[in-house]
This record gives C-alpha cells, structure tokens and sequence, in this order.
C-alpha cells in the first residue's frame, strides 16, 4: 500500500472510530438507561471494531480498500459538488423541477465527453433535459400525485 | 398446491401488464453496465406506492428477476458484466461472441437462466410453507439471533474484510436505533430534524445502492463506455434448447449450485455464477475448452444465478431475514405496503404472496421468450453516455426519496447516506451488511428487548439467550461464519504474499 492510501485509510477509519466512539459515550451516558440497552451492545462492538480498524490503519496493515486518486477526486468533485447543492438547497428553494433541470443540463454538460465548441451538442444536451424534466413531470406528478415543493418561476 | 389456486391472478391485465413492464424493463435496465439489480429494484419501489401490494411486488420481483438474467447481454457482447451475478458468463460468454457465436450464446444463456430459475421458484414455492410453520417454533431468543445471524453472515460472507464486514453491519444496527425508542419513548441518537422519526428505510436503500454508482460514474469523467459492441448474428432458437439440454450435466450443476448458494443468506448471485463455473469446468470431460468460449461455462453460470433469485427469497419470506441485498430491497417494498413477512404471511396474506411468487415464474417464462428477440438490441443501451445515465438515476433517487413520504428530510438521508458509503466502499466497507443491519434492527431490538423481559421474569438472560438447541445452532453458524471468514482472508493474504515474493 503506498502512502497516499494509507493516510486516507487513516483518516476515515478514524472518522468511524470518532463515530463509534461517540455512539458508545451517548449510549452509555443518555437516560433513560432501559432505552438503550441495545444500543450499549451495539455500540460497543460498533466502537471495538472501529478502534481496531483505525489501529490497523495506523500501523499500515490495512489491506482492503484502494482509496481515491487524485484524479478520480477531480474527476468527481464538480458532480459531488452539483449532487450536494441540488439534494441539499436547490431541490427545496428552486422547487423539485426546476432544480432538477438546472443539475441535470450542468452534469451532462461536465461530463459529456462531446466537444463543447459544437452547437450542435449543446442542442442535444438541452432536448435530453427537456425530454427527462417531461418524464419524471408525467411519472410523479401526473401518475403518483406526489405534490413537490413550489417551484420558483410558479 | 396453493399457488395454483392463485395462478390465475397473474393473468389479470394489470398484473400481467407489470409483469410485461418489469421483465422488459429489467431485461434492458439488466443490460446496461452500472445499474444493478439492487439499485434497479430499490429505484423502482416509489413507483409501487400507488399500486396494491401484490402489484407492486409483482413489478419488483420481474424487475429483480430480468436484471439478473438481462447483465449477461452486456457480459456476452461488452465483456461488462450488467451485474455482479453475470461475471462467470463473461470467461465463455464474450468468447463465443468473438467467435461470431454472439446469437448463440445469448439464446443459450436466456434459456439456461430460465430454467435455473424455474427450478429455483419451484423451491421457493414447495419449501417456503414448509420452512414458515417450522419458523412458528421461533420464539424472541431465536429471532433475536437469527437477526444478529442475517448480519454477520452477510457481513463475512459478502465482504472483503471480515472486521470492515461486521463494522458495516454494526454501522447499519445502529441507524436502526435512532429515533424514538419504541418501548421507553425516549429520543435517541436524533442530531438532526430529518431523522427525528428514524431513518426511512427506502430512502436510505436508495441511497446506499443509488448514489455510490453516480458517484463513481463521476469519477470516470469525460469518457463514454469503453467498449465495443460485437454484432450479433442469426442463430435459430431451436438449435440453441438443443444445445441446453445435450448438456445436461452443466445445467444440472448450474441450477443445484445456485439453488443451495441461493438459500443461505448472503451469499449472492456472484458467488452462485463462479462457483457453478468452477464445479461444471471440474465435472467435465472437456475441462480444456472452458475458457475458450464453451457453451457448458455460459449455461453453468447462467443457471446458477438466476436459480439463486427464488431460494433467496425464503429466509424473507418466513423469517423476515433477507438472503441477498436485492431481498433486503424488497423487504422494503413489503413494508411500505404494511406487509411484515414471517410465519403468518401465507395465512394473513395469500393473495400477495401467492400472485407475488406465480408471477415470477411466469416472468421467468417471459423474460427466455422477450430476452430471446431483445437481447441484441438492448446492447444498445450500453451506448448511453454516462454523464446521462448518472443524471437519470439521479433524479430518480431524489424524486423517489421525497415521494416516500412528501418530505425533504428524507432527501436530506438518502444523499447523506449515499455519499458516506460511497467513501466507505473506496475504503473496503460494503452496502450489504449495512442494510441488512439496518433493516434487521428492529427485529433483532424488539425480539432482544422481549426476550429481556420474559428472562427477567423467568430464567435469567443468560440462560434464556443461551440455553435450547436452536439458540445454539443459530450461535454456532454466527460463530463458524465469521470463523469461516477469517481463515478465508488469512488463506487470500498468505496466497497473495508468496505470489508478492515469488514476483
């Protein structure tokens, strides 16, 4: 295992260990004590394995898990950065649709391997919004009445 | 023979619509490199709130059925398998594809899954009430650790990591627990509004199996599916059964391994393909030319792991404990129709569960005759960018996440959940213990909690939880699985240090 992923298995073993950890103090510290009788022996096997993982990983013996190369973090940033404002603001401010029309064009357009300079992408990528933006309006709003958040433009 | 009492409600138009709609839709989802069949299922299931229970099963259970069977058209023409399950069809499959033999290996591969599969919803049918009035001698102890059993088995069995296995399992016990304590009603572990009701289990199954495959079609970048697709030619369907049953020791091998695989929880498709794989090469007097494009590799894998799909369902449907992450998936589908799975299920429910099982052989019946004519054709999906495929699902998780329950908190879950395991999964945790630890929670609390009680009262905890030979049996496979497990991994590492040093 090279260097790099042994400090990010260190870092998030260590990150669930802090879980672990902080699940078995909450358990062991919360009242009434009868509600969490199960949660004390999940947590603490939760939190033994958790510091047992990181202590591995300390020591450089993990050997499971390739971790995240520099380029698959760039590869994936711009879409976690869309999925987290989208699942997290837009879809509640901006109302369902249109926030999903927004991320939908910015994905495909980020990702779409098509060169940016020919119109004739741009055009395809803005019919395959449309298209998908119509699906899901007959699917959950005309097939399964599910009434979404106000849109913005209403 | 109940089932055939209730044979005729398949063929009423609705159902038999969602049975045409979710064998011909997983066929082509099944195909597409990237979306599992779990994911599949677990997407679909806000498309069942509408629907009456057994409807909505029957589109899941076609749904689950078809995927399985539709990955071998992209491991046959792509050398990508569709799904896990499919990975053993790819060692002969896209040989013989490449051999100009791509009609002949799907033809083979379609009828070969529906015979296995046939064999295995028969199992399912015949053991099934024989195994739920057996379960009625269950009592709170043995619940309890046939929970904890569900968990660690898939935990071991279906990790790389044995410690990394059970930690996934421990992770989803405890998301289980947060909310209100039922008994006591005191609030726990709630640090935030979104889960101050406890975390919603479909929106949750949406995001462990959704967003992890966006994520990580993401970080592929700008780049289409890599692969080029082989052109099927003609080949008549007649001379392909005939090639199915002139081998008949492969198919036998195919359908008995994935069957057994298939009963214990677990141990999923992928495991029944490979090792039926292995069995057949070994049985067989032409062992040279598996490898080589042989058709008896793609009817022993194929068999197999569309033989596993019933026999995984019978832990779900008479103990509540789900064999496979797909069965987790449906356990879900279950719930949200008020339906608990258990011993009383075929006396509470026959009317879902009996339309429910005949539908999928049926869609068995239907998936050999749509994937016979489809199958070229549905390669072409594998054509979609996967900047497209990536946006779809999604928008299909957050829609689907919110129309469980009108209600942004569950957004809020099921990306929190979706983005964390896939940062687990880079580091070697897995999505399966983890949700069979948060669906099996509950069962494993409530039978835990009851249990306490009656031993306070009576025996003890000791001698309550440890005493009685069914307790024991259940202990004793926890404690082999895992032991079973770890020997396993030691047996991998010392493998993999002499073949270091060797190099």
């Amino acid at each position: 295992m090279n260097d790099l992923p042994r400090t990010q298995h260190i870092f998030a073993s260590g990150a669930i260990a802090a879980v672990g950890v902080s699940v078995a103090y909450i358990s062991f510290t919360q009242e009434p004590a009868d509600a969490f009788v199960f949660p004390r022996l999940i947590a603490t096997v939760f939190a033994i394995l958790a510091i047992w993982t990181f202590v591995k990983a300390v020591l450089g013996r993990t050997k499971v898990g390739q971790g995240l190369s520099g380029q698959d973090m760039r590869n994936l940033l711009p879409g976690l950065i869309v999925t987290l404002i989208y699942a997290f603001w837009a879809a509640k401010e901006l109302g369902f649709y249109t926030a999903t029309a927004i991320a939908f064009f910015i994905l495909l357009t980020v990702y779409d391997p098509a060169p940016h300079t020919e119109a004739k992408t741009w055009v395809k990528r803005v019919l395959i919004t449309a298209g998908f933006i119509a699906v899901m309006y007959g699917l959950f709003a005309m097939l399964l009445n599910v009434y979404t958040p106000r849109e913005i433009f209403s | 023979m109940d089932f055939l009492y209730y044979m005729g409600d398949v063929f009423t138009p609705i159902n038999f619509g969602l049975l045409l709609l979710g064998t011909i839709g997983g066929l082509i989802l099944g195909a597409t490199p990237g979306l599992s069949p779990t994911m599949t299922v677990a997407l679909m299931i806000p498309f069942t709130f509408k629907l009456a229970p057994e409807q909505g099963l029957i589109l899941l259970g076609a749904a689950y059925t078809s995927t399985v069977a539709g990955g071998a058209v992209s491991a046959i023409l792509l050398k990508i398998p569709g799904a896990p399950a499919n990975i053993a069809t790819t060692l002969d499959g896209h040989t013989m594809a490449q051999k100009g033999e791509g009609a002949k290996a799907l033809q083979i591969s379609f009828i070969a899954s529906a015979i296995g599969g046939l064999f295995g919803v028969f199992l399912l049918i015949f053991l099934t009430p024989v195994l739920a009035t057996w379960a009625l001698a269950f009592g709170p102890s043995e619940l309890f650790w046939l929970a904890i059993l569900g968990v660690t088995v898939i935990g071991t069995l279906d990790s790389s990591s044995v410690v990394k296995g059970l930690l996934s399992g421990c992770i989803g016990l405890w998301l289980a627990t947060i909310g209100f304590d039922d008994i006591m009603g005191a609030q726990r572990f709630i640090f935030h509004s979104s889960v101050s009701g406890g975390i919603n289990i479909i929106p949750a199954l949406i995001g462990l199996f959704a967003i992890p495959q966006v994520i990580a079609m993401f970080a592929k970048g700008r780049s289409n599916v890599d692969a080029e697709i082989i052109v099927v030619q003609r080949h008549p369907i007649g001379a392909a059964f005939r090639e199915v049953f002139s081998r008949k020791r492969a198919l036998a091998i195919g359908t008995s391994v994935g069957s057994i695989i298939g009963l214990i929880p677990g141990v999923g498709g992928q495991i029944a393909g490979l090792v039926a794989y292995d069995q057949s090469k070994k049985m067989s007097p032409e062992s040279g030319k598996f490898g080589t494009g042989h058709p008896e590799g793609v009817i022993a894998a194929e068999s197999a792991n569309n033989a596993m799909v019933g026999p995984s369902l019978v832990p779900l449907l008479t103990l509540s404990i789900p064999g496979s992450p797909t069965a987790a998936v449906l356990l879900g589908g279950l719930l949200i129709h008020g339906i608990f799975p258990g011993p009383s299920l075929f006396t509470q429910y026959p009317q879902v569960v009996w339309p429910f099982i005949n539908s999928m052989l049926v869609g068995q019946i239907l998936m050999c005759m749509f994937g016979l004519f489809i199958a070229g054709w549905a390669a072409n999906v594998a054509r979609v960018p996967r900047s497209v495929m990536a946006a779809v699902v999604l928008g299909l998780a957050v829609f689907g996440s919110y129309s469980v329950g009108h209600s942004m908190g569950d957004v809020y879950v099921m990306a929190s959940l979706g983005l964390a395991m896939y940062f687990l999964e880079r580091f070697g945790f897995s999505a399966a213990p983890l949700v069979l630890g948060l669906i099996l929670g509950p069962i494993a609390e409530a039978n835990f909690m009851q249990g306490a009680m009656i031993a306070n009262a009576t025996v003890g905890k000791m001698a309550y939880f440890f005493t009685g030979w069914l307790n024991w049996l259940l202990i004793l496979i926890v404690v082999a699985s895992i032991g079973y497990s770890i020997w396993m991994e030691l047996r991998q590492r010392r493998y993999t240090t002499k073949e270091e040093a060797s190099a």
